[in-house]
């Protein structure tokens, strides 16, 4: 706290940053943590886990990908039987001070293995044969009542609205934060409150709209930019925009950014490459600019994507659809390390890894490890991993 | 003259409240704003023209001429593809990549032109009650782009979905038990003897006939999908075909029952189900009267619509002479829908219709594409359809709409900014497109001359109290001042959010 107080003190725009950290000790006080942000990566299209932290050890990896396989001097070890994909390496920073958890096998039962299906399903926390409307995190925060001083509920950077959808939460989708200041300029303030619930509601999302862009503008003030070297692409561009809110103390339970194009099912290498390395790069210097500005206690990034791939390389040097997938989990209060059983290549489920960890085992860990929520009945039982420092 | 000017005052005072003693006997007839209200509850907007023939009619014949009107076929002629017999099989392994390309790309243009064609068609219909019921049915009977792939199968399923959307409930469903696009959307093609594949068989009980969890088990889910085996397609042709050596024709026990059934008799049982009907009363009812149904009423509707054997003229009719419906406290509940409110707008406005690609770009931004529904339980409609970044997106488009005309020289066509639409929307892509649908926007849709507009209404229409009344269902959150210039004062009205409600 002494930091960040000796750093606002600096700051030229005084006049906010007299309200935030009032903002933050009161989101404080609400019951859970609401002034925790968790910056949600979507890898969309189905990251190939096994070419992300690769089994490089193992024989059965070279025999299944002859012509995908990543050259094992390239790869950044881990430990002696896996390793990361060299795009990743600037992710070596993080490991090596433990803040990197890496949750292998991670799936569910029946999975499947249609693009919009299997999003629906991890953006709602459904078993595969249920269908729920509502993102997970709508269904989890969407309940608790809003603090006057939170920006949103959530901000979307990238993607669809997905885990943040639903009536309950106040979710705001900004790709570019200037144009929806411009949007919401155009709106007439209205005051009544009807008995008209249709025109109620309509004039509730008005008002949300309206605090959102006059919180916006305070913290665009006090945090004109961020440094750092944000790697080229949608993703940096994104993450810069999150580190930017989060440096800010904008309170903002959600942060989504979202990077597309890892359905790779031909010639895979070169442009899984170059998405990992947004990753890798974009990932890395969100941490430290996160830092810098001294709220990286605060920040939660979580990982995941609607598949991981088959374990075999197909016949046009790419991989298609298939289940579990290694997840990253990055943050001060990440227990850094290996989390979950390798990756059993001689134990494949009809040509996949098996899964051995619940996607909504990493959702619990967010709701009631990080946010401090009591057990939710929204994971089905899963409960939470021990992959955060108390 | 004191004396008299008072006493047309109380004759004036005493008018409405002769008529509301007068209600419950005798048969009330419409008024302007009862006219507006049916016809923008059945349909997407009300003109003067419109308004003047219902005016005076009482609540029956009102309500029998528009079923009367009601088409089974579009006026608009469909795209001439539709008309080709397709194949569904992508190119084979010779073909190049060029060729493949050109192919998904082929398929991508017939889908947005596929979408221009319905707009027109719920703009021109004579008849825009059989629009609104085909989109309900689309919303009930769900198939969306995104998985089916092949517009020619969706452009058939709509003209089925019209044929029936008035007609019998029955013939609805098992005309979709056997429509190719559903087929493929559910899996159906799947489903083979020995290895059966459950979608379609669950959401027929689930989504379809019974509501979710109503009077069937996972059991009967299991048994209807081995008595659908073999309901299948013939992919040269794009059509229909049962396949005897896919079906599984052994003894079934489904809903208390044992036979060798196969799909249609499983859906002759469903039918038989006294549920059905009130689930279809019950969603009919939140389309066109309220979000709470009110169980009394639409309990002795449904009882009508099972008696009539699924007849949807007798639902219809019920449900549009319920008093609820015309209930002061209920009009104006409801939540305008992105596609009422893009067809609503440019019907009342007499504006020329977007491209196609600016409105697949629009239904995508307000959560609403025709043909692509987001999941097997469609749009869930509602205030649901209102959150902070639709509402923005529709003030946008009304801002747009309401501008005037775009002046010659800044109409350009903005190459390149859209491409077809690629097999799956990455983020970057949404990001991209939400921006050229802004620029199109402004470039390419026209805005309406609100000026000339007002100029033609009726004489009765001019003056502040009636255009309101014409446009909005419920008073303007911010009336527009009375004294602006009749063109603000439009706009000032279509801008505010009572615009979004009928």
């Amino acid at each position: 706290m002494r930091r960040r107080e000796f750093l606002l003190a600096g700051s030229a725009a005084a006049a906010f940053a007299l309200r935030s950290p009032q903002a933050l000790a009161q989101a404080r006080a609400a019951g859970w943590r609401a002034d925790r942000t968790l910056v949600l990566v979507e890898l969309a299209g189905g990251n190939d886990g096994l070419n992300t932290v690769v089994p490089y050890a193992d024989p059965a990896y070279q025999r299944l990908r002859p012509a995908i396989a990543i050259k094992r001097e390239a790869i950044v070890q881990l430990d002696e039987k896996l390793g990361l994909h060299p795009s990743l390496a600037a992710l070596g920073e993080a490991w090596k001070a433990g803040e990197l958890a890496i949750v292998q096998g991670v799936g569910y039962d029946n999975p499947n293995r249609s693009h919009f299906r299997s999003i629906d399903i991890w953006d709602t926390a459904s078993g595969s044969n249920r269908l729920l409307t509502e993102g997970w995190v709508s269904r989890v925060i969407g309940a608790s009542r809003r603090q006057a001083e939170r920006l949103a509920d959530a901000v979307v950077l990238g993607g669809g609205a997905g885990p943040v959808g639903g009536a309950g939460l106040r979710a705001v989708s900004m790709p570019d934060p200037q144009r929806f200041l411009r949007q919401a300029e155009g709106m007439k303030a209205a005051d009544a409150h009807p008995a008209n619930p249709a025109l109620a509601h309509l004039l509730k999302v008005q008002h949300e709209i309206q605090d959102t862009a006059r919180e916006l503008r305070g913290v665009l003030a006090r945090a004109p930019d961020v440094r750092g070297e944000f790697p080229p692409g949608p993703l940096g561009q994104q993450l810069r925009v999150a580190a930017r809110l989060i440096a800010a103390k904008a309170v903002v339970p959600v942060v989504k950014v979202a990077l597309g194009g890892f359905d790779t099912h031909a010639n895979q290498p070169g442009p899984h490459a170059n998405l990992l390395r947004q990753l890798g790069d974009g990932l890395a210097a969100f941490r430290k600019a996160v830092t810098g500005a001294g709220r990286w206690g605060d920040v939660l990034v979580m990982t995941y994507s609607e598949f991981g791939r088959r374990a075999a390389q197909n016949g046009s040097n790419g991989t298609d659809h298939g289940t579990a997938a290694p997840h990253f989990v990055l943050g001060a209060r990440a227990k850094g390390g290996l989390h979950g059983p390798a990756p059993d290549l001689a134990d494949l489920a009809n040509g996949d890894v098996r899964h051995a960890i619940d996607y909504r085992r990493l959702y619990a860990t967010a709701a009631q490890t990080w946010w401090g929520f009591a057990r939710t009945g929204a994971f089905d039982g899963h409960a939470p991993l021990p992959i955060l420092k108390a | 003259m004191r004396p008299v000017r008072f006493a047309l005052l109380a004759a004036l005072v005493a008018l409405p409240a002769l008529a509301a003693a007068q209600a419950p006997s005798a048969s009330p007839t419409l008024t302007a704003d009862d006219a507006r209200h049916l016809l923008v509850r059945t349909g997407f907007a009300a003109l003067p023209a419109e308004i003047a023939k219902f005016e005076g009619l009482s609540r029956a014949e009102a309500v029998k001429r528009i079923l009367a009107g009601a088409r089974a076929e579009a006026v608009t002629p469909p795209p001439a593809w539709t008309r080709e017999v397709r194949d569904l099989r992508p190119p084979g392994r010779a073909a190049s990549p060029e060729e493949r390309r050109a192919w998904q790309r082929q398929r991508v243009e017939e889908g947005l032109e596929l979408v221009g064609w319905w707009y027109r068609e719920m703009i021109a219909t004579p008849s825009p009650l059989t629009e609104r019921m085909t989109l309900f049915w689309h919303n009930h009977f769900t198939s969306a782009f995104r998985k089916v792939r092949a517009p020619v199968l969706l452009y058939r399923q709509n003209a089925t979905l019209r044929q029936h959307a008035l007609g019998s409930f029955a013939k609805l469903v098992h005309a979709m038990a056997a429509d190719p696009a559903m087929i493929v959307y559910l899996d159906s093609l799947q489903n083979r003897r020995g290895f059966p594949n459950e979608n379609f068989a669950r959401e027929l009980l689930e989504l379809f006939t019974l509501g979710e969890g109503q009077g069937y088990t996972e059991a009967d889910i299991k048994e209807a999908a081995r008595a659908f085996t073999g309901w299948s397609l013939e992919r040269e042709t794009a059509s229909y075909r049962f396949r005897p050596f896919l079906h599984d024709g052994g003894e079934k026990t489904f809903m208390g029952r044992t036979g060798r059934f196969n799909g249609t008799d499983v859906i002759d049982i469903v039918l038989q189900q006294p549920r059905v009907a009130d689930y279809i009363a019950e969603k009919a009812w939140r389309e066109f009267v309220s979000e709470k149904p009110d169980p009394a009423a639409t309990g002795r509707i449904a009882g009508r619509f099972r008696a009539s054997g699924y007849d949807i003229k007798v639902l219809l009719g019920e449900l549009l002479l319920a008093p609820q419906f015309w209930a002061p406290e209920n009009r104006g509940r409801l939540v305008r829908s992105p596609v009422e409110l893009i067809v609503g707008t440019l019907r009342q406005f007499d504006l020329p219709q977007p491209d196609d690609r600016i409105l697949a770009l629009l239904g995508r931004a307000l959560g609403q594409e025709p043909f692509n529904p987001p999941n097997v339980k469609g749009w869930p409609g509602g205030t649901a359809w209102i959150n902070a970044n639709t509402l923005l997106v529709r003030q946008q488009l009304l801002r747009r709409l309401t501008a005037g005309e775009i002046p010659a020289a800044g109409r350009q066509t903005a190459e390149g900014e859209m491409e077809a639409e690629a097999p799956s929307m990455t983020p970057e892509e949404r990001t991209r497109r939400q921006r050229a649908l802004e620029r199109r926007m402004a470039r390419r849709l026209d805005g309406a001359d609100l000026d000339a507009w007002y100029a033609k209404l009726d004489r009765r229409w001019q003056t502040p109290e009636r255009v309101t009344a014409l446009l909005v269902a419920v008073k303007p959150v911010n009336p527009p001042r009375p004294d602006s210039d009749p063109a603000r004062f439009v706009r000032d009205l279509v801008l505010d959010p009572a615009f979004q409600l009928k």
